[in-house]
């Protein structure tokens, strides 16, 4: 959205020079990090990799060991989680079993004193919105994994924070339901307009719902930037190949197509594998090899090349009008793998 | 690699004839678990329910006051006898001694209880497990006649009271009516003291227990909201670990209701339910009293039960 393009919007959160050390093990290294006001913001990276220690700072459950944590502007560095105004969505949901649903959504107002027939009204309201109407008497014990999944979110929303920190909150939902609730999480960020701080090792998740993304390994951010960005231009190998699947070509095929050493990325859906002998367009790479292994997996087929030169190329291609038959018949044949020169990234070495 | 694999051939299990039982087991869940319960089942219901209804029978037989013959026939007059004033007494005194050091332990436990689970790392955690176990492995008959000496009138107590020069204040304690005595060991301050001591890792175990099933993120969700670390204790800690503190005191109440040695060793040599008992069924042969006198505690263990749902004990379970 707008949000990525916005250079001087208020900064929601910052963390400036934050590190996090636990014993000996670095888990944030010197982050710096700017999170736009109303933008759906993502951490993506493998576990490990400082993401929802990042998110933890944010919200106050961790100290770091180093640098500062802004707010709308405010240090919060040393501000306490309770006093922070976040609100978060546990992995687990930490819904409070013995409360009722009501009762756990209306804890934060609960808090603030707010009296009872409000609190009835906005807890009526938020669990209409996260599609739940009528399940105030319930226990969280008797709700499935989606519906407390929704009570989590309503609960964290009803205090009106100005920023939300959702760590993994969809991961132990199956595909399905997974998918159903990415588009409605996106759906009721826009609805209320606040900051979204999303935790996930799901690289598609992050792709499908966020504004902007950074991309965590070894507590350190590796890139920062809009999902088409990031994916199209990756900066780093371990980014081209954590945030979808990449080719990288090195040593001497990398040597033969640029004229010098480097690491090349290039994403397997943008090569195309033509008949032996086809010569390619000026504006195109290619590299010969033969056909090693093909996997049919319905919508597309990925195919497996041996490079004539040493090395392998993963290919992807649409079933557009392929048979099944006739993708597996290209098993051993000899072809020519081409692409386009500008779906090439030249990748900097110092992340590998 | 996987040529490897399929050239080596794995040998199938030979059949043998308990391989053949198992699959037996295997296909009839319900006569498994019928097998495996038998026993344990038998013993429940013959040796433990089977005696205790043994117990509640003979309470409604009475003792022939002339003959020391018990007349095996249905009647209330044992349990006429137990509504005695001397008797009331006994079973009052019993119940207030077994609530408070009920009341005293979880206050004691709970806080050591919360900081084991809690905070302590990892290797202090085991050694206060441990020191809270370890009086549990040695005999309760010396643990408490320890605690006689160290309650004495020569013994260590008054001697540090001596040393700090304040003799005058447990000269005070023990002056007081109800309580005191002529020394510790002969008050039933000092019988408290060590009830408490010796039923103390049966209250701290359960609420550790509890505690430590209390998921951190809840604690911390709790924060998040808003709430300040007080609140979150008493609205989120306290109700989930309330479990395990009214476990504990079942453990600490019953087994105080129904103790008959401490009383003997220490304290005023008024009697207690235990020792009434005790003394019916041996020197007195007057069993139906004796059992009578042992359903006392299950009674108020049941009214204990009853309130505790009531409050909602067994809520979060």
């Amino acid at each position: 959205m707008s949000a990525a393009s916005r250079t001087d919007a208020e900064a929601a959160v910052v963390l400036k020079g934050v590190s996090k050390h636990f014993g000996g093990v670095k888990a944030l290294d010197y982050i710096d990090l700017e999170i736009y006001d109303g933008e759906f913001f993502s951490m993506l990276g493998p576990s490990g990799s400082g993401k929802t220690t990042s998110l933890r700072i944010v919200a106050g459950f961790e100290q770091p060991t180093a640098g500062r944590v802004m707010l709308y502007g405010r240090d919060v560095t040393t501000t306490p989680p309770f006093d922070r105004d976040v609100n978060t969505v546990f992995q687990d949901y930490a819904l409070f079993p013995h409360m009722t649903v009501e009762q756990n959504v209306g804890y934060g107002l609960m808090i603030r004193k707010v009296n009872r027939h409000e609190i009835q009204r906005r807890v009526g309201e938020m669990l209409e919105m996260v599609r739940l109407p009528g399940t105030q008497a319930r226990r969280p014990s008797q709700l499935s994994g989606g519906q407390r999944q929704r009570i989590a979110l309503a609960r964290a929303l009803i205090n009106r924070p100005r920023v939300l920190l959702l760590d993994e909150p969809l991961g132990a939902l199956d595909l399905k339901l997974r998918q159903q609730m990415q588009i409605e999480l996106k759906a009721i960020q826009r609805e209320v307009g606040i900051t979204f701080i999303f935790v996930t090792h799901d690289q598609e998740e992050a792709l499908t719902m966020s504004d902007r993304l950074a991309v965590f390994n070894h507590g350190r951010i590796e890139q920062i930037g809009a999902p088409a960005d990031v994916y199209e231009r990756p900066l780093t190998a371990f980014v081209a190949g954590f945030v979808g699947t990449t080719n990288i070509l090195t040593d001497d095929i990398a040597q033969r197509l640029v004229g010098r050493p480097a690491a090349l990325s290039i994403r397997p859906e943008k090569i195309r594998l033509l008949p032996q002998g086809t010569t390619p367009d000026p504006d195109q790479f290619a590299a010969s090899g033969t056909v090693r292994d093909v996997i049919y997996v319905g919508m597309t087929t990925r195919f497996i090349v041996a490079l004539d030169g040493g090395g392998e190329l993963e290919v992807v291609s649409q079933n557009l009008d392929t048979r099944a038959e006739e993708a597996f018949a290209a098993r051993g044949t000899p072809m020519v793998a081409v692409w386009h020169k500008s779906a090439m990234r030249e990748l900097s070495t110092a992340g590998a | 690699m996987s040529a490897v694999m399929l050239d080596s051939q794995v040998p199938q299990p030979p059949q043998t004839p308990l391989r053949r039982v198992s699959a037996w087991f295997f296909r009839h869940p319900t006569l498994t678990l019928f097998s495996l319960l038998a026993v344990p089942m038998a013993w429940m219901v013959v040796v433990y329910l089977g005696s205790l209804s043994a117990l509640l029978a003979q309470s409604f037989f009475r003792l022939d006051g002339f003959t020391g013959r018990i007349v095996r026939e249905f009647g209330l007059s044992t349990y006429e006898q137990l509504f005695t004033a001397a008797n009331i007494d006994i079973v009052v005194r019993t119940t207030v001694m077994a609530a408070a050091v009920t009341v005293a332990g979880a206050l004691i436990a709970f806080p050591l209880a919360y900081y084991t689970a809690r905070f302590a790392p990892p290797r202090l955690k085991t050694f206060l497990y441990l020191a809270v176990l370890l009086p549990l492995w040695s005999s309760y008959l010396v643990r408490v006649y320890t605690w006689k000496i160290i309650l004495a009138q020569e013994g260590i107590i008054t001697w540090v009271f001596d040393l700090l020069g304040l003799r005058g204040i447990l000269d005070g304690i023990l002056a007081i009516p109800g309580i005191g005595g002529p020394s510790l060991s002969f008050s039933y301050l000092g019988m408290f003291l060590v009830f408490v001591y010796i039923w103390l890792p049966y209250m701290v175990l359960p609420i550790m227990t509890a505690l430590e099933r209390v998921p951190n993120s809840l604690v911390e969700a709790s924060s998040d909201l808003g709430a300040r670390p007080r609140y979150t204790f008493r609205r989120i800690i306290l109700p989930l670990a309330f479990p395990g503190v009214v476990a504990g005191s079942i453990f600490t109440f019953s087994l105080t209701l129904g103790d008959y040695i401490i009383p003997q060793v220490i304290g005023n040599s008024s009697f207690f339910i235990g020792q009434v008992v005790y003394a019916q069924q041996g020197t007195a042969g007057n069993i139906p009293l004796a059992a009578a006198f042992t359903v006392v505690p299950v009674v108020i263990m049941l009214i204990y039960l009853l309130i505790a749902r009531r409050l909602g004990a067994f809520n979060a379970l």
